[in-house]
């Protein structure tokens, strides 16, 4: 995991300069709710730029309303964007008009839901589900062989024997075996990129880590990349190329994983990042001052959002919006103080 | 206003010390003896909690941990006595403060219930009635406890929201007008209503963010540090208890698999699973080592190996497990049952 294969870098690297694989360009998401006098807008998502490159895992990580599961619905054309727009292998997605380029972006570009209790049906047994994929997104295939490209598929995300777990129904499968369900019903569609929200944060500890070396697998072995969707900053490190932390429906951070976790540009990732956590470690209660309430994203004001919670703010955080900037190689920031001061820390 | 209770953990911690009160010597609130509880099917009786032991003293905070299925929320449902059919208990008693709960009436327990012993449960959300404003609610339990006077009970539905951090305007809020945060914190407050002896709180921390949930954590132990009522702590993440738990008992498939102080727990793990539940976590700090995990899932309960009910699962299996059931070992102060300790005394009080 940590000496990733030089052919990999290469790969990557011949990939940057082709262009990535998605890249969003000021995509931006908002709800109206409420009517009449007391209408309001939420900001979902504002003015994310983000791009994933090919065999990349990018991990995207925030509290629980910071837009992350937003920017996965968007890119998996759940939802349309409000404004902005998301290139996929170069072609803008607002392009797609017909139904045959829909289901094949779809394919291309599938999703890993959080609940493998709820997103398997549970009357079929599991072939049904993987069979049905086939026969819409490959039509190509005879009925022989999509048995033999479920079975193929069962196979690699280690669902064996493959036969037989095919004919199971998914009450009698495990939490984890549900997940492995899922990756393989995705990977089914030769997908360049699984969106995958969340997708280890209902199991147990010790099953986890077999789903993280999964997803790391099939990168490497499969060629696929995958947005990791999750609030685990510590998974996230286990598997992730590059980090995303966003907060309040904007990127606060983003950078190679292990840069931005040895040293947080952005107070709030280093607010994060001192919660943790971490049995190995002595307690450090430095960010106690700090009381986690959610950010306001209903018609916000200018200036930088996490300002009231910032131990560190000047009166340009309450003015200006702070941008996403460039502080080290391949590691921006969206922070004033941080911008003029390269040793900043607020918490942790 | 933050800062002063922050800075009183402090003083009682010392740098880098586990937070906690000193575990009091003198009498348990809570004992609980041999007890075991069994889901009654149709394939016949699926024994979930298997023979669990422990007392525990005034102020203290005992950690239970487990993967899904190891019976840590049966135990605590068996303890608060809220057992519901299929459930039942089969052996053993719980003695709280000298009552045996298993043999209280329903009339009784309700006697004790938020005043002596409140539960938190997992899910505030579901656990807070959608449709009535938290006041409301906090009044309904202070009035089944025989308070009437209106100016009491708004005056500590206040003070009690105050403790956990809510502005008092919030006893006007329904759920659904406060965020996962704040309904988790008016649910530890309304168990705080009356001065209980005795905090069970299952997973209270599970639906929110780390940082959030950090912060909650240690309002928690600053609440307790102050009104010195005991805590049992239900979690599936053994990392979240790590700095705030006095005892740790870890669980697998229905028993007791380790059981001591929190950190000789951490430090020096015992039981293969307690070293494996612990190397299945990725620190963000240090230098990345590739994690293993621990192959295979918990035994069916119906259909339990005979032996070690770990065997199948461990790495250091050996072929006594296959065929022996181990006891609880004593290993100075660690109960833990595995043959790798069989040289050691059993566990007993």
């Amino acid at each position: 995991m940590t000496d990733q294969a030089p052919d990999q870098a290469a790969a990557r690297a011949a990939a940057t300069a082709t262009g990535p694989l998605l890249r969003t360009d000021g995509l931006t998401r908002h709800f109206r709710i409420g009517g009449g006098i007391s209408r309001k807008t939420l900001h979902a998502v504002d003015d994310v730029s983000l791009a994933i490159g090919e065999r990349e895992i990018v991990a995207l990580a925030g509290e629980s309303g910071s837009g992350k599961s937003t920017i996965a619905r968007l890119l998996a054309r759940i939802y349309q964007p409000t404004s902005g727009e998301i290139y996929f292998q170069g072609e803008p997605l607002s392009g797609l008009r017909s139904r045959e380029q829909m289901l094949r972006y779809r394919s291309l570009v599938p999703m890993v839901f959080q609940d493998p209790f709820s997103s398997i049906n549970p009357v079929f047994r599991v072939s049904h589900g993987i069979l049905r994929g086939l026969k819409l997104h490959r039509p190509e295939l005879s009925k022989p062989q999509r048995a033999a490209e479920a079975a193929r598929v069962f196979e690699t995300v280690g669902l064996t024997p493959a036969a037989e777990v095919l004919q199971r129904y998914p009450h009698e499968l495990s939490g984890g075996q549900r997940q492995r369900v899922g990756f393989a019903q995705a990977l089914a569609l030769r997908p360049k990129l699984i969106l995958a929200d969340e997708p280890v944060s209902m199991l147990d500890v010790s099953i986890r880590i077999g789903l993280l070396n999964l997803m790391a697998e099939l990168r490497d072995s499969q060629g696929v990349s995958i947005l990791y969707i999750t609030h685990d900053i510590a998974s996230a490190r286990y598997i992730a190329d590059r980090l995303i932390v966003m907060y309040a429906g904007q990127i606060a951070e983003a950078g190679p994983v292990e840069d931005v976790l040895a040293s947080p540009r952005h107070p709030y990732t280093q607010l994060l990042l001192s919660a943790v956590p971490d049995p190995r470690a002595p307690l450090s209660i430095t960010a106690e001052t700090d009381r986690g309430e959610p950010p306001r994203v209903i018609d916000p004001v200018p200036g930088c959002r996490f300002r009231w919670r910032c131990p560190l703010a000047i009166d340009e955080c309450s003015h200006v919006t702070p941008q996403l900037r460039q502080l080290l190689p391949d590691h921006d920031a969206a922070c004033h103080v941080a911008r003029a001061d390269a040793g900043i820390r607020a918490f942790g | 206003m933050r800062s002063a209770p922050a800075d009183r953990v402090r003083e009682l911690a010392g740098p880098g010390v586990p937070l906690g009160v000193p575990p009091d010597a003198g009498v348990p609130v809570l004992q609980v003896d041999d007890l075991s509880v069994a889901y009654q099917t149709r394939r016949g009786d699926v024994t979930a909690v298997d023979g669990v032991s422990f007392d525990l003293a005034r102020g203290e905070f005992l950690g239970i941990v487990g993967e899904s299925g190891c019976g840590k929320s049966t135990l605590l449902f068996a303890i608060a006595q809220l057992l519901a059919p299929p459930a039942q208990v089969t052996g053993g008693c719980v003695s709280f403060k000298g009552t045996d709960l298993t043999e209280l009436t329903e009339r009784q327990l309700a006697a004790i219930r938020w005043k002596e012993l409140s539960v938190v449960m997992q899910s505030a959300m579901n656990a807070l009635n959608p449709v009535k404003s938290v006041g409301s609610q906090f009044a309904d339990a202070m009035r089944a406890h025989g308070v009437s006077s209106k100016r009491e009970i708004a005056q500590r539905s206040a003070e009690v929201l105050a403790m956990v951090g809510i502005d008092g305007a919030h006893l006007k809020s329904y759920p659904h007008q406060l965020s996962g945060g704040m309904r988790q914190r008016s649910m530890i407050a309304m168990a705080l209503l009356f001065t209980p002896d005795l905090v069970i709180m299952d997973e209270p921390t599970s639906a929110l963010d780390v940082v959030a949930q950090r912060s909650l954590m240690v309002q928690i132990k600053e609440l307790q540090a102050e009104l010195g009522f005991a805590i049992i702590f239900v979690t599936h993440d053994m990392s979240l208890v790590s700095h705030f738990s006095d005892r740790l008992m870890v669980m697998y498939a229905g028993q007791v698999a380790e059981f001591g102080p929190t950190r000789r727990v951490f430090d020096a793990p015992l039981h293969p699973y307690s070293v494996g539940l612990l190397d299945a976590f990725p620190s963000i700090r240090g230098p990345q080592v590739p994690l293993t995990g621990i192959p295979g899932s918990p035994p069916d309960l119906a259909k339990l190996p005979g032996g070690c009910r770990f065997a199948p699962r461990c790495q250091k299996v050996m072929p006594a497990c296959e065929t022996t059931a181990p006891p609880l070992y004593q290993v100075d102060d660690i109960q833990v049952r595995c043959l790798l300790q069989a040289g050691r005394g059993p566990a007993g009080d």
